[in-house]
C-alpha cells in the first residue's frame, strides 16, 4: 500500500472547556452517535450529518424580549456563549416582517400575507445569521480564519464578518457567479478563490481541504463548522414567531438550496412550542426550487426519500446546489407538516421578482422570485390555501442579481430634457 | 495504480494516510474490495448493510460523481483517481 501521510487536525481538539451556552454535544441525525463539541460535521460511523444537541431548560419570552434587536436575543437557544453578542460581529437578524397587503390582493388571498425580508441583513442576505453563529464557534475552537464554499451570499457574509472581527477569510466560489456577489466579496477583502466549476465542485474542493495542513487554523463555516452554522438559521424561525406576536403562521414558504434553512425554521417552531413559548398549533412548511435545479422537488413529487443529485442550470444561482445535503430532512419536514416542495422555470422566477417589487417595494434576488413564483403555483394547484396566513421568506437582495431582470426592465422612455417630450410619454 | 483519497474521518483505517493506492482495471465495487484489503473495516463505512453507497457519502471516479455514471459498476482505470467525501457539506 502506497501512502501519503497527512497530519490532519483532530476534530475533537478544542480548548479545555469551550463555552457553547446550552449546547451539550454533537449527535448524528442518522445513527444517534454522540461526539464532543468540536470542528466536526460528519459521523465517523455512517457519514450522517452531525447536529448540535442542547440542554434547553427554561427560556422565557421575557428573557428573549429583553435581549438585543439581533439574533443574539435568541442566544440561549443557539450554540453560543452568552457573551458572543459582545464580540466583534455583524449583529445580524431582527429583519422586517413586512405585511404584504398589495401582494395578497393581487393573489386573491383572504388571509394575511407577510414577507420576512432578510435582505435587510448587514450583507443583504440570511447568510449573516449563520455566519455569526459559525464565527462564534470558530472563536471557541481557536480557529483564526473563517472559510466557506459559496454561491455568493455566503461569500459576502463570511468576508464581511471576518473583516469586522479582524479574522482571516478564505472564500471559494464558482467563477461564473453574478458580478454583484463577486465584487462585493472582493471588496470586503480576504482571500477569494474563483473556481472553474459549479457549486458542487466548489463544495467538494472545500470538503477535500478539510484535514489538509494548510487549513489547520481554518473553520469552513458550511463544512466542519456546519452543525453550528446551520443552527443560526433557526433565528429566522424564532423571529417570524415573535414578530407575529408569538405564534406560528399557518403556511411558510422557504427557498431550498441545501434544504438547511427550511429544516431549521421548522426546528425553531418546534423548539418554541416545546418550551411553551408559543401555542402548539399546526403549520405547513413549503419548499421552493427552480426547475433547473430541483432535486428535492423531484424527490417530493416522486414520493422518494432519497434525493438524486442533478447538474444545476438556472438563473437562481444562490439555489444552484445539485447535491443538497439536507434534502432528505427537508422532505421529512414538509411531509410531516402537510406542505410540499415544488419548482418553477426561470421565466417565472423573473415574474416573481417583478411582482414582489411592483406590489410591495421589495426587490428580491432570484431566490425571492423562486419563493413567490412557487407560492403562486401552490395556490393555483390548491396545495396551499388563500385562506391561511402565510409568510414568504425573502432571503436576499435583488441588487446582487441585477442580471436576472436587466433584459426585461428599463426606462419607460429615453427623452431629451423637454417638457413636451415628458407630455408625449405621460398622457 | 489507481488512487483512493480518504476523508479525514476514515483515516483511522489507513494509519492517517490521506491517499491509498490500489489495483485498478475493474469496477468501483472491485476497487472498494481492494481498498478493504488494504484498510480492513473501511468498506462498511462507505457501503450500507445492503452493499449500496451510504446516503451521505459521495464517491467520485476521475472527478465524476458515480451517481451520475454507473454507481458501483463505474469503471476504474489503472490511472483513475477515486475520492470518497462526506456529503453533508455546503448550503
Amino acid at each position: 500500500m502506497t501512502t501519503t501521510i497527512d497530519r490532519s487536525i483532530d476534530a475533537s481538539v478544542t480548548d479545555s472547556s469551550p463555552d457553547f451556552g446550552h449546547a451539550t454535544h454533537l449527535t448524528c441525525r442518522e445513527c444517534g452517535a454522540e461526539y464532543g463539541l468540536g470542528a466536526a460535521y460528519a459521523c465517523v460511523e455512517c457519514f450522517g450529518p452531525l447536529e448540535v444537541a442542547y440542554d434547553l431548560s427554561t427560556v422565557t419570552r421575557e428573557e428573549i424580549e429583553a435581549g438585543p434587536r439581533s439574533i443574539w436575543r435568541y442566544s440561549p437557544l443557539l450554540p453560543v456563549a452568552a457573551y458572543a453578542k459582545d464580540e466583534p460581529n455583524l449583529a445580524p437578524g431582527f429583519t422586517k416582517l413586512v405585511r404584504a397587503d398589495n401582494l395578497a390582493d393581487r393573489l386573491g388571498m383572504s388571509a394575511p400575507l407577510w414577507v420576512k425580508d432578510d435582505s435587510g441583513n448587514p450583507t443583504h442576505s440570511f447568510k449573516d445569521r449563520v455566519v455569526a453563529v459559525a464565527q462564534s464557534a470558530a472563536r471557541r475552537l481557536g480557529l483564526s480564519t473563517i472559510a466557506c464554499a459559496s454561491t455568493g451570499n455566503l461569500a459576502n457574509a463570511v468576508a464581511a464578518a471576518a473583516a469586522r472581527a479582524g479574522m482571516g477569510s478564505v472564500v471559494v466560489i464558482p467563477a461564473d457567479l453574478e458580478a454583484g456577489k463577486t465584487i462585493t466579496t472582493a471588496t470586503y477583502g480576504g482571500t477569494l478563490l474563483a473556481v472553474d466549476g459549479n457549486y458542487d465542485d466548489v463544495n467538494r474542493l472545500c470538503s477535500e481541504l478539510i484535514g489538509d495542513p494548510i487549513t489547520q487554523t481554518w473553520g469552513f463555516v458550511n463544512v466542519n463548522l456546519r452543525p453550528y452554522y446551520a443552527e443560526g438559521s433557526k433565528s429566522m424561525g424564532y423571529e417570524i414567531a415573535e414578530q407575529l406576536g408569538w405564534r406560528v403562521p399557518e403556511q411558510v414558504v422557504i427557498p431550498v438550496a441545501s434544504g438547511s434553512l427550511l429544516t431549521k425554521v421548522d426546528k425553531a417552531f418546534r423548539e418554541l412550542t416545546k418550551l411553551g413559548i408559543i401555542a402548539d398549533e399546526e403549520y405547513a412548511v413549503y419548499g421552493a426550487q427552480a426547475t433547473g435545479c430541483s432535486p428535492v422537488a423531484q424527490a417530493f413529487s416522486e414520493g422518494q426519500e432519497v434525493v438524486r443529485p442533478v447538474k444545476p442550470d438556472t438563473i437562481a444561482k444562490s439555489l444552484a446546489i445539485g447535491n443538497p445535503a439536507d434534502g432528505p430532512y427537508a422532505l421529512d419536514a414538509v411531509r410531516r407538516t402537510g406542505g410540499a416542495i415544488t419548482s418553477i422555470p426561470d421565466p417565472e422566477i423573473v415574474s416573481g421578482i417583478r411582482l414582489l417589487a411592483e406590489t410591495e417595494g421589495i426587490f428580491a434576488e432570484t431566490a425571492g422570485g423562486v419563493t413567490l413564483g412557487n407560492f403562486i403555483r401552490l395556490l393555483e394547484s390548491g396545495q396551499a390555501s388563500r385562506d391561511k396566513e402565510t409568510v414568504l421568506a425573502n432571503t436576499g437582495d435583488g441588487l446582487k442579481t441585477l442580471n436576472a431582470v436587466e433584459d426585461v426592465v428599463g426606462p419607460t422612455a429615453t427623452i431629451s430634457p423637454s417638457v413636451a417630450e415628458v407630455k408625449a410619454v405621460i398622457h | 495504480m489507481a488512487t483512493v483519497r480518504i476523508p479525514t474521518i476514515l483515516r483511522t483505517y489507513t494509519d492517517d494516510a490521506a491517499e491509498v493506492s490500489i489495483d485498478g482495471g475493474g469496477t468501483l465495487q472491485e476497487a472498494l474490495d481492494a481498498l478493504e484489503a488494504a484498510a480492513p473495516g473501511i468498506r462498511t463505512r462507505i457501503l450500507d448493510d445492503n452493499g449500496q453507497l451510504r446516503r451521505f457519502v459521495n464517491v467520485y471516479v476521475d472527478d465524476e460523481d458515480v451517481r451520475f455514471s454507473d454507481g458501483l459498476n463505474t469503471p476504474v482505470a489503472e490511472t483513475s483517481s477515486i475520492a470518497v467525501i462526506p456529503a453533508v457539506a455546503g448550503g
